[in-house]
């Protein structure tokens, strides 16, 4: 069995009150950091567990600590992304549920690493449970000394608010979330200045995803180099997949990294296989900004190998036969799926979140999402494949945020990976009306070579 | 689009005030600006949407220009600008849902409740949309009910038949909201 940093209690009844969460060790980080370590040397034990921004892009969490700029009688803010919207990602929500004091927990350490008095949880607004969920466990936490003034006894001070969010997937973009805070649309700011020097209110502040400020718990009780010793290379620790699409077991898997995709999608520890008996056609790995791969190059890249589930392997290749880890939303299609249909599923999804503000986006989003319609709908033509490389290449790269890239991304490599399908919509209009294309030479060898 | 013609004016009830204080509370001085998406779930929990002159109580008590409040709740796709059905029914209509039935969920809604999506029912008790990703994509199809965004997940055509019973059934006794 694998490890599990995170999720290891889950199933115990009553891990979501403190007194149960603290009998199985909860809250030994916050007295050991607060208690016997300076904040920089949280920082320190942070850098060291090389822990990467859980959130999608992968950004080593303790450097973007150290980044934080600490001018003299200036308030700094620690703002927790629970704005969790990627389609295909709902790990943050299955923690906050049911372990949420994994969270408090982590908030009040890396608070007092970051120094904020004031630290706020961004809570998308539609998990409204979720959000009365963790008020009441800060309510709980609060009440044993754990949050407010002279926390534990050490002097330290912090506050802990939920802010839910309005509905928008924009405010996942952690200067978008700021003006949300803010009480403002959610438009991504122009950077820089970045948020570790001028975020919330003009102050320098920090903003984490939910599973990496989690993540911290087990860093600190166990040091960062005990938990950089799980995993492969730059690909540190565990990591929650939330695993969705046409598998047996879909739901929230703690893995440790460096499982092989064939096993995670083969293996009764977790995904168990493609449901129905069906037969393995696609796999979207990190959210659906994410390029999708094929079958054959989701298990092995290009030279061959096995892939993994770390940073580097599902990146290998590049976007020419790789993909990203992204926020861990593994989505897996089965030979049932009309990539094309999905691809304009997905386009819908960003024009409708673009803010607004470029250009690029605002427009690109809205014609991407015409031409694959048409595509769908049995009126396009051949030209519009180039077309929508052309429209999705304009955008890329030309926006304030990275919503835009997120929106280029799906569509250039569905058309790269599975052209024949879109030219099978246009040779075929009337029979890509009542069926789908089904599996192609892209397909998975018959057997899976993991048998579970 | 912000409602013109139905401008009845409003009053917040001291409970609703109370509320405002204490989301008002959590942020510094002089960023009560802060208060203002969370206020306004308070608002439209309370009525069921957003009325301009409720936004512009909102302003008032916010110290905000009213163009503040309508920018914000125009940009937010939670808060309802028009009146809906008692109970607003959003179904998950993004690629994972899709994958597992959440296009053949969205069209026995409209046959059960014969009502295209945005609009509502004769009887005022139901309304029903499409929405983007809800984060709950390995337990798709999923749908949600505000005020509280009640999850109802792994749906089936007999599933969403069972719930619209017991929502029909349970109409009469329930509140209008949670916090009414």
């Amino acid at each position: 069995m694998a490890r599990k940093l995170l999720l290891a209690n889950i199933n115990v009844p009553g891990i979501n009150t403190l007194e149960v969460y603290r009998q199985k060790g909860g809250y030994r980080a916050v007295e050991k950091a607060l208690k016997t370590m300076t904040p920089d040397e949280v920082v320190e034990e942070v850098k060291k567990s090389g822990l990467r921004g859980r959130g999608g892009a992968g950004f080593p969490t303790g450097m973007k600590w150290s980044f934080l700029a600490k001018p003299e009688g200036v308030p700094r803010y620690l703002v927790c992304n629970g704005d969790e919207s990627e389609p295909g990602t709902f790990k943050d929500r299955f923690l906050m549920t049911y372990i949420p004091h994994a969270l408090i927990e982590g908030m009040i350490v890396s608070s007092y690493a970051l120094g904020a008095k004031v630290s706020y949880i961004y809570v998308r607004g539609e998990m409204m449970p979720q959000i009365r969920i963790l008020e009441k466990a800060i309510a709980e936490a609060k009440a044993a000394g754990l949050l407010g003034k002279n926390i534990l006894g050490t002097g330290y001070d912090l506050e802990l608010y939920v802010q839910p969010g309005g509905g928008a997937y924009i405010c996942g973009e952690e200067t978008a979330l700021l003006e949300s805070l803010e009480g403002k649309r959610g438009n991504p700011r122009l950077k820089p200045p970045f948020p570790a020097v001028s975020g919330l209110y003009g102050s320098p502040t920090v903003v984490n995803n939910v599973e990496s400020i989690a993540a911290t718990v087990p860093i600190i009780n166990d040091g960062g180099e005990e938990y950089a010793k799980i995993g492969i290379e730059r690909s540190t620790g565990t990591k929650l997949i939330s695993a969705s699409g046409n598998i047996n077991k879909p739901g929230v898997y703690e893995i440790e990294l460096g499982v092989p995709v064939e096993e995670f999608i083969y293996s009764d520890e977790y995904c168990g296989g493609i449901a129905n008996g069906k037969r393995f056609k696609a796999m979207v790995a990190g959210g659906s900004s994410v390029p999708i791969l094929p079958a054959n190059l989701a298990t092995k890249t290009a030279k061959g190998e096995s892939r993994l589930m770390t940073y580097e392997s599902l990146a290998d290749g590049g976007f020419v036969s790789g993909s990203s880890m992204g926020s861990g939303g593994f989505i897996v299609f089965d030979e049932d799926q009309c990539i094309v249909r999905n691809t304009w599923n997905f386009a819908r999804f960003y024009h409708h979140e673009s803010c607004g503000q470029c250009s690029p986006c605002r427009e690109g989003t809205g014609w991407m999402e015409k031409i694959l319609h048409r595509l769908e709908y049995g009126h396009g033509s051949f030209s519009d494949m180039d077309l929508l490389v052309d429209v999705s290449k304009k955008i890329e790269g030309n926006t304030i945020c990275p919503l835009g890239d997120a929106s280029a991304w799906p569509v250039a490599s569905a058309i790269r990976h599975f052209r024949d399908e879109f030219e099978w919509h246009v040779s075929n209009r009337e029979e890509s009306q009542i069926r789908n294309y089904g599996l192609a030479h892209y397909a998975d060898p018959l057997e899976p070579l993991v048998q579970s | 689009m912000l409602s013109v013609t139905q401008n009845e004016p409003v009053e917040f009830a001291p409970t609703l005030l109370a509320k405002f204080a204490d989301i008002v509370g959590r942020y510094p001085e002089g960023r009560h600006k802060s208060a203002l998406l969370p206020i306004l779930h308070e608002v439209q929990a309370h009525f069921g949407w957003l009325s301009v002159p409720a936004m512009d109580q909102v302003a008032s008590y916010l110290k905000l220009e009213p163009i503040e409040v309508y920018e914000v709740a125009t940009f937010y796709t939670m808060y309802f600008l028009q009146p809906q059905g008692k109970y607003m029914l959003e179904v998950c209509r993004t690629g994972p849902c899709c994958l597992v039935g959440a296009e053949r969920i969205m069209e026995h809604l409209e046959d059960r409740l014969g009502v295209k999506e945005g609009e509502v029912t004769a009887d005022g008790l139901f309304s029903w949309r499409g929405v983007e990703c809800l984060a709950a994509c390995g337990f798709g199809p999923v749908l949600q009910i505000g005020p509280e965004y009640t999850f109802y997940e792994n749906l089936t055509e007999e599933k969403v038949d069972e719930l619209l019973t017991n929502l029909k059934n349970n109409a009469g006794s329930q509140p209008l909201s949670a916090n009414s």
